[in-house]
Order: structure tokens, then sequence, then C-alpha cells
């Protein structure tokens, strides 16, 4: 009897939602407390901050992300296009040649739309060529990173004028009162994203699109445009994520942004959000993204595993996500 | 006669809510009993009870005299019960003969024996009196022969109690006709037969005793001689039907509203015309399948489809059901859970969806103006929900209906195109949904009703406009509406011909 109001079951998922919402800041907290046993250098403001401008790309990235995956589609060509637009934002700073602020304004303009473009190249093939998003990506994933390389002549991209890179290096470097910049954008990039996804007709369509594409198309959604546009602002997202990056190193190299793509999506799925669609958590994402760079952290700071496992780690972190998202919608 | 499956004092709660209590039914050799009942009267709850698939949280099941319990449905079938399941549970892309033996390969040296189970398949289909092709892939079957296949599959492994759910509901009067002949020899074998049906005229034919349930009580059981539809339909409904149906409000017009010429959907439907007039309510009838849903689906631009459409004098073509709605045509699924509402999603998200511009300041979303709306849908339209936050895939099927009306009546719509409108919904509900659709007329909307349901058409609409293989068949007129006259519509039969064809068919 489907159809029956099974008040107990309610309960249990009502408990079970809470627990999902919860579920990543509670994580955050064992981990501090974790990491604070583990060594006492762990709990100092510097370490912190450091962590969390660490995390500060990948935030911004997943940031996207959640929107994309909460309308029931995944990307996976964001760290190739985040080289991809770093290599031809210094190309283009480089080819500017100009040491000024206008210069430097116009070729973050040139990263962001480059962004933009690029997600509504994926956005399009999935919607009107009708392909999993799934292969799509990975195919623009292929073709994002060997375009980089190819303008690297597989070497390294470097921004070559001193004054810009002298001006330019404060977005990752600077701060304002002791808050790292990165930190700061990825903070406006969450509540920016926050806003639209819990309080605008948009942010309801992609939540609608991702629980039920019929139900969405019959309710008169115009999906095409919603996908398309979850697929631009993770462009876009990346875009703001490179702006973020690029005075970090200087550079681009063919292995820039290299598996970011899974640690964007094991931040989403951490934050609560459903790999399934219909649940988007945008500040559980950023909450996923930090614990990420705090594994890293806390290993590094320990001599429990070598550090080289980082990345063993943080994809084990996604498949134990994924079982606990499991376990909570058995419960249902 | 000594029962081969007896069910004593059987009940089933989910949580606090019993769905069947003291349900006691024995089933003798040779039978065929049918359980008769409303939509959520607990037939389909005791049916996967009595096959394993769910245990009774009281009473005691007896097999030949013998106390046991089923640990699944696989148990079951191994005591010789077998469930011919309501919906095709076939792999569409294998063959006949390899869905016969999903699951139980005949095998040799370890491989498959297509040769083995091919020449076995074709047997059993002679032996159900159909020579469908074992190397045909299931894709390609009509519907009736899904469904014998289907037969086939559940009569494969050696069997005392066949038990059928709503095996009809997909079939032509024709096609039942043989179903029930398969029913008969099954009898004759000295198998006894569980037939779960609510079309009393079916039971009436083929059933030997019948069991009434409704709201998951038991309520008589009878011999079939000697007791008439209508009787039935009594014990069913627990009052007099008559007063089921509204008053067919007196405010159908002249005024066209919209017109509908040679409308096409490639594949469903081919050369529809019709009108739809201010105030009044249009049935649609025909078979599951004639192309109804798919007509309309087309015109409010959810499928492609071309024809003129004439909304007030002006020539319309809908791109999606955004372009529909913002002209006032809303169309509500036969598909509540699948097209109509986000299950997992609460009432509120759910009733403000296709309305969504209305709740928008700026650029974003008035929560408090949403929630106003939704008290006031819970009130207009009767949502009973213990709670405002449950998700609307927890609401019962009639309580599903009423939100995805007050859903698509925030649109303000002038016609509204309701498919099915009270599939899967309980009979008091279904009152209350019948008056609602009157009352829309009776404000000056046009009203589209599609309905598989016969009575329902009868019951409630102005005209009726009966479908058959994707085209119009004819239209019956308020004075001339009885089922006889949808029937030969819908089959081009004649009820008492369809069942002399059946025979000499067989």
């Amino acid at each position: 009897m489907t159809e029956t109001v099974l008040p107990t079951r309610a309960e249990k998922r009502k408990f079970a939602i809470d627990m999902r919402a919860l579920s990543p800041f509670i994580a955050l907290i064992v981990l501090i407390i974790a990491g604070a046993l583990i060594n006492p250098d762990f709990l100092t403001a510097s370490n912190l901050l450091n962590v969390v401008t660490r995390s500060a790309f990948i935030a911004i990235i997943a940031v996207g992300a959640t929107f994309v995956i909460a309308g029931g589609g995944l990307d996976l060509s964001v760290g190739s296009m985040a080289a991809l637009i770093a290599g031809v934002m210094i190309l283009t700073l480089n080819n500017l040649g100009g040491g000024d602020v206008g210069t430097l304004a116009l070729g973050l303009l040139a990263a962001i739309a480059l962004g933009a473009a690029c997600g509504l190249a994926n956005g399009l093939i999935v919607t009107f060529g009708r392909i999993e998003p799934f292969i799509v990506t990975l195919g623009t994933m292929g073709i994002f990173r060997s375009l980089v390389i190819w303008l690297a002549a597989g070497g390294t991209i470097t921004m070559r004028n001193f004054e810009l890179r002298e001006l330019y290096r404060p977005v990752y470097f600077g701060s304002i009162f002791g808050i790292p910049y990165p930190i700061i954008a990825f903070l406006v990039v969450a509540a920016i994203g926050a806003l639209i996804l819990y309080r605008t007709s948009f942010g309801r369509h992609v939540v609608a699109l991702g629980s039920n594409e019929d139900v969405a198309r019959y309710s008169g959604v115009p999906i095409w445009r919603v996908r398309t546009l979850t697929y631009i602002i993770q462009g876009i997202c990346v875009g703001i994520a490179v702006l973020v990056y690029v005075p970090r190193l200087g550079s681009a190299t063919p292995t820039t942004g290299l598996l970011w793509e899974l640690q964007a999506i094991t931040a989403v799925v951490i934050g609560g959000t459903a790999l399934k669609g219909g649940i988007g958590r945008v500040w559980g994402t950023v909450v996923g993204a930090v614990i990420l760079e705090l594994v890293a952290n806390i290993m590094v700071l320990s001599n429990f595993v070598s550090e080289f496992l980082v990345g063993a780690v943080q994809g084990a972190i996604i498949i134990i996500a994924m079982l606990v998202q499991r376990s909570v919608h058995r419960g249902r | 006669m000594d029962s081969v499956l007896r069910a004593e004092n059987i009940s089933k709660s989910f949580g606090p809510i019993e769905v069947l209590s003291g349900i006691s039914l024995d089933l003798r050799p040779g039978e065929v009993h049918a359980v008769i009942g409303e939509n959520g009267a607990g037939k389909s709850t005791l049916m996967r009870i009595l096959s394993g698939h769910l245990p009774p949280t009281k009473g005691s099941l007896h097999l030949n005299g013998q106390p046991i319990t089923f640990s699944g449905p696989v148990d079951a079938e191994a005591h010789g019960i077998v469930l011919v399941h309501q919906e095709i549970l076939l792999a569409p892309d294998l063959t006949v003969a390899q869905n016969l033996f999903l699951g139980r390969e005949i095998k040799r040296f370890g491989f498959v024996d297509d040769k083995a189970m091919r020449d076995r398949t074709r047997a059993i289909l002679r032996e159900l009196g159909t020579n469908i092709d074992p190397d045909r892939e299931v894709s390609r079957l009509s519907i009736a022969d899904r469904q014998l296949v289907q037969i086939a599959r559940a009569l494969l492994v050696p069997h005392k109690v066949v038990a059928f759910d709503e095996p009809t509901a997909v079939l032509t009067p024709i096609e039942a006709e043989s179903l029930f002949e398969i029913i008969r020899k099954l009898r004759a074998q000295g198998v006894a037969v569980l037939y779960i049906s609510h079309r009393l005229n079916e039971v009436k034919a083929v059933a030997d005793r019948v069991t009434v349930l409704r709201d998951g009580r038991h309520i008589a059981t009878r011999d079939v001689e000697g007791l008439e539809p209508l009787e039935m339909a009594r014990l069913m409904v627990g009052r007099d039907m008559s007063k089921l149906y509204p008053e067919k409000p007196q405010t159908a017009s002249d005024q066209i509203v919209l017109t509908v010429r040679d409308m096409a959907v490639p594949g469903y439907v081919e050369n529809a015309s019709f009108t739809l007039r201010r105030g009044e309510i249009l049935g649609f009838g025909g078979l599951i399948g004639a192309g109804r849903t798919e007509l309309f689906e087309g015109i409010v631009g959810l499928r492609p489809g071309h024809g003129t459409v004439t909304l007030d004098d002006r020539n319309v073509q809908f791109r999606d059901a955004r372009e529909a709605m913002a002209a006032g045509i809303v169309y509500l699924s036969e598909d509540r859970k699948g097209k109509g509402l986000l299950l997992q999603q609460n009432l509120r998200i759910n009733l403000s969806l296709a309305a969504l511009d209305k709740f928008s300041r700026g650029s974003f979303i008035d929560t408090g103006a949403e929630e106003k709306a939704l008290d006031q849908a819970i009130k207009d339209f009767d949502i009973r929900t213990r709670s405002r936050d449950l998700l609307a895939g927890q609401l019962s099927g009639g309580n599903q209906q009423k939100l995805l009306l007050a859903k698509m009546m925030l649109l303000e719509p002038r016609i509204v195109i309701i498919d099915e409108p009270t599939r899967g919904v309980d009979i008091g509900t279904k009152e209350q949904i019948y008056r609602f659709i009157a009352s829309l007329a009776a404000e000056g909307k046009a009203v589209v009703v599609i309905s598989s349901e016969m009575q329902e058409l009868i019951g409630l609409c102005h005209r009726v406009i009966v479908m058959r293989n994707g085209r119009v068949a004819g239209e019956v007129a308020q004075a001339d509406l009885s089922e006889d006259a949808i029937v030969y519509l819908a089959t081009g039969v004649h009820e008492e011909r369809a069942a002399e064809i059946a025979a000499g068919h067989a």
C-alpha cells in the first residue's frame, strides 16, 4: 500500500534529512578535534587560514558543480577547463603586454568569458545533443586538456611581465583584516550561489529538474535553458577559481587542475548534495571542500600515513560519502 | 471441498495504519475465486500476502490444511502459488523464450540450451491457445501477447494456485475473452484461480465465488450464481452508486473555445479533429493505447505533433507546456507520480512549481506567499496531510491528485485537460474530484476528461468522444451516453458480438 501515509517512516525520514544536512558539519568538527589531538600546531590561526585558503579553488568550482549535480547533470571537464582558462588568460596578459590595472582587468574578464563559453559548450551539447553529461564532459575534458598542452607546446605558460605579476600577486597572497582574499572570494561565491539556488525561480527550477525532468517539463519549466545555465554557472565558477589560482604560481602547465573534477565532485557529495540530483546544498559543498583540504593537512602534520597517499584518501572519502548517502536514503 | 490455500484472520499494518484487518479467505481446487473492491480496498495487499511478497502482521496461512509461512515469493512459488503481475515485467530486448526462462534457463553441459527452451516455449504457448513465435523480441509483441507471455512464464512452474491481478486492464474485450478461456482451462485442470478485478461484468462471466473487500475489511463472500453486478457494486461501495456523480452543470454553451483539426502525433494519432466549448465537460474514451493521452500531449506541446489548433479564432502552435500554460491551457498527466509531482519534494515546492512567476518578488521567491497559497490550497482542495512538511510522495493517491489540481489551478487556466482524474483514488476522494470538475465547468471553464472508466465518462461528461487506434472513432451525445455505445466505438464491436467472435476465435 504505497499510497498510504506512513507516519513512522515520515519521522525517520525527517531525521534522515537533518542528518544529511548536518553530517558534513559534524565531520568537520570531528576532523578539527582529531587534528588538534594529533599535532598542537594544527589549531593555530595561520595553519587553519592556510588550509581554508588552499581549499578556495576547489570550493569555488564545487559551488558551480552543486548547481550542475543538483540539476541532475555532471561535469567532469572542470579540471581541464581550469588549465585551459589559466593558459589562455596568461597568454592574453602576455600578449597585451601592459603592466597596468587595465590590462589585468582585461585578462580577468577574458578568463571569466572563456569559462562561461566552455560551460555553454558543455550545456548545449548535453541539451541539444541529448547525450549523457558523463560522456559529453569526458569528451570536453580531453579536448580542453589537450588544447592547453598544445598552447604550451608541452611546456609551461608563464606570466612574463614582472610588474603585472607583482600587481596580481596579492589576489592570492594578500589579505584584508587578516582574512586572505581567496577566502573572501570563496565566501562571496558561496553566498551568491546559495542565494541563487535557494531563493530564485531559477534555483527552484534546477532542483525540480534534478528531482524529475518529466515533472519539470510537464510543469512548464524551460528545462533546456535551465540545464544549459547550470553548466554556464559551472564555467563561470571555474573562471573565478582560476583568477584566484594563477597568482599563486604565475604559470599554467599541462598538469594544472589535474583531478580537480574528482575533488570538486567529492566536495559536493560530502556536502550532502544528491548525486542523482534534486537536492543541492551550497554550504555543505563549501564544508566538503574544506574537509578535503583538512584531511590533506592532517596527513602532512601527522606521521601515520605518507602524504603521497593524499589522493588515495580523498578517493576513499568520496566512496565513503556515497555509502553514507545510500544508508541515509535506505533509512527512509 | 477442502481448500488448497486458506487465509485465516489476516491483518496487515504499515506502521499504525491498518490496511487489512481480519480477512479470511479459502481457495478450493478447481474454482475461480474473484476478489473485488475499490482502489485502496486492500485487494493488492491481500494478494501480495497470499503470494509471499509481504508477510501478514497477524493471522495465518494454511496450505492443504497445514499452517505455513512463506519467506518470499520464490518460496511461495516453490509451494505452487504463482502470481501474474498487473504490470508487464518482461525484458523487452530479450526474446519470448529467453524471457520465459529468465533466471531458470535450461542448461546442457553448463551452457544454455536454446533449442530445448524454444521447444518448451512453443509447447506452452500452444497450450495457451496462441502461436507467438518464441524467437520474437518481446518489444515487438502487442500488449495482449506480452500478457500471454507473462502468464506462460508464471505457469512454467508447477502450480496449484494462480493469482491474476487485474489482468484485463490493458486488453480489448476479444483479448479478454481468450484470457477467460485460459482461466477456465486452468480451472478444469483443478487449479485454484484467484482473480482480482474491479470490473464486475468480467467477474460475473468468469468467477465461481466472489469475495468483496472494502476499506481493508471483509464484507462478504458469495457464490456468483445469482449475484448481479449491481449488487456487487453495492457491496463494494457500501452505498448507493448513483450519488457518486454531481449534477451536470447546465453551462455547456455553443461558444467554441478550442478547435483541433487534423491533429497528428507521429506513431500515435492520425487525423484527430474535435471542438471544445465553454462551460462543458468533454469526455475522451477508448481503450488504453488508443492515443488519447498522446493527442492532448501533442496539442499542448509536450510531444511533437502537427495539425491546426485554433484557440478563440486564433491559430496557435505550442512548442512546450509553458506556452500552452501562458495561453490558458493546462494538462494534468495521468502519470501523477512520474510526470505530475516531484515525489521527493515537499508540498510547497510542488504547489508553486508551475506558477512560480506569481510568487516572485523581483528576482527572488516570496516564500511567505508560497506558504499562504499552500494554506489556501489545503483548505480549498481538502488536502489531508498530517503535516505541512510531508513530501508529495507520502500523500495518498487521492491527496496527490488534489495537490496536482491545486498546482495547476494556480495558473488560472481557461481550459483544463485532466487525464485519468481518479486513477488510484479512493471512493470518497473520487466524489470530491467529480464535484470539483463540475464546478470548473460551472465557472465557465472548458474541461476535457480523459478516462478509461466508462461509468466516469457517463456520469460526468456532457459529450464523449471515443478514440480507437489513434483515430477519433465517433462522438456520443449526452442523451445517448451508455456503456454499450462507448464500447462499440472503442472496439468497433458490440459487447455480445465480441463474445461470439472470441468463441469462434478460440
